[in-house]
């Protein structure tokens, strides 16, 4: 059973490693030679102003979350896809109804400007 | 010990481990790091159990979406000065002491109850992954907490709004 993860591991494996060795190998290899400007912090190249530390909109959470709940939804279709045929006409409605409630949300949720940047 | 048994104590060595560094770390996003560390050993956890689908869930959902939120509320709190955080004996510590003890308790008489540890799934599930089963439990048993749990998210989305714009309109 355990089994038939190994190509799972092994690619879990090698992704680290690549990872990795990237960041050891450009450490080892790669010149080094620091000037004051190469060492602030890349601001696509603006001067850096003030800490980065600094208190973020809640507009960023309210996508963040408006996100989180539409992901739910998505992830209660796998398993409906996967049975799809078997379940047929009466999963399909069920489907819809569930659909219909989550959409009518979304409407609220463009109506209401809430993913408007303003 | 088949491998089966030492991926599992990896694996819940692994979660124990970072479920400790999440909650002892003063740094916020050292904490959220290990938060996300402890969700994949979790998700390992459940694929040794062959609950496949419930560990991609797991790095989806968890691992995916709800860290973001975790990360955002760092941004928003700001929680540059970790030493305001640390408190007191209080109520809180109190309640949470008392529920953990209740916890521990539980789970120490779950394995006297059942110390054999046998496997009960059934043997279809584990072959083919739990996606077919979840679907077909979903649509037939458990329909109605399916549909239910569109009505949760609905009023989940509207709150977030209502809670979230309410602010927007104070000019914050």
């Amino acid at each position: 059973m355990v089994e038939s993860y190994i190509p799972l591991f092994v690619m879990i494996l090698v992704g680290i490693i690549f990872g990795a060795s990237n960041i050891v190998l450009t450490e080892i290899l790669g010149p080094k030679r620091s000037t004051r400007t190469k060492l602030s912090t890349y601001e696509s190249g603006m001067e850096p102003v003030k800490s980065a530390r600094e208190r973020f909109s809640v507009k960023f959470y309210l996508v963040a979350m408006i996100f989180i709940l539409f992901d739910i939804e998505i992830v209660f279709m796998y398993p409906w896809a996967v049975q799809f045929k078997e379940l047929g006409m009466y999963g399909f409605v069920a489907m819809i109804l569930f659909m219909v409630l989550l959409f009518s949300g979304y409407i609220y949720v463009v109506k209401k400007g809430a993913l408007k940047w303003d | 010990m088949n491998l089966d048994v030492i991926l599992f104590a990896l694996f819940a060595i692994g979660a124990v481990a970072s479920a400790v560094f999440t909650i002892t770390r003063r740094n916020p996003v050292a904490a959220a790091m290990s938060l996300i560390g402890h969700f994949f050993m979790l998700a390992g956890l459940y694929l040794t159990l062959h609950a496949q689908f419930v560990a991609v869930v797991q790095v989806l959902v968890y691992a995916g979406a709800i860290m973001v939120l975790v990360v955002f509320v760092i941004m928003l709190l700001n929680l540059g000065n970790e030493q305001q955080l640390t408190e007191r004996i209080s109520m809180r510590t109190t309640i949470g002491t008392l529920v953990a003890a209740l916890f521990a308790m539980q789970v120490v008489t779950g394995l006297l109850a059942r110390p054999t540890g046998v496997n009960t799934q059934h043997a279809d599930a584990a072959m083919i992954g739990a996606t077919a089963g979840i679907g077909n439990a979903l649509f037939t048993t458990y329909i109605f907490p399916f549909e239910a749990v569109s009505i949760l998210l609905l009023a989940a989305l509207i709150g977030a709004v209502i809670l979230a714009k309410r602010h927007l309109h104070e000019g914050i």
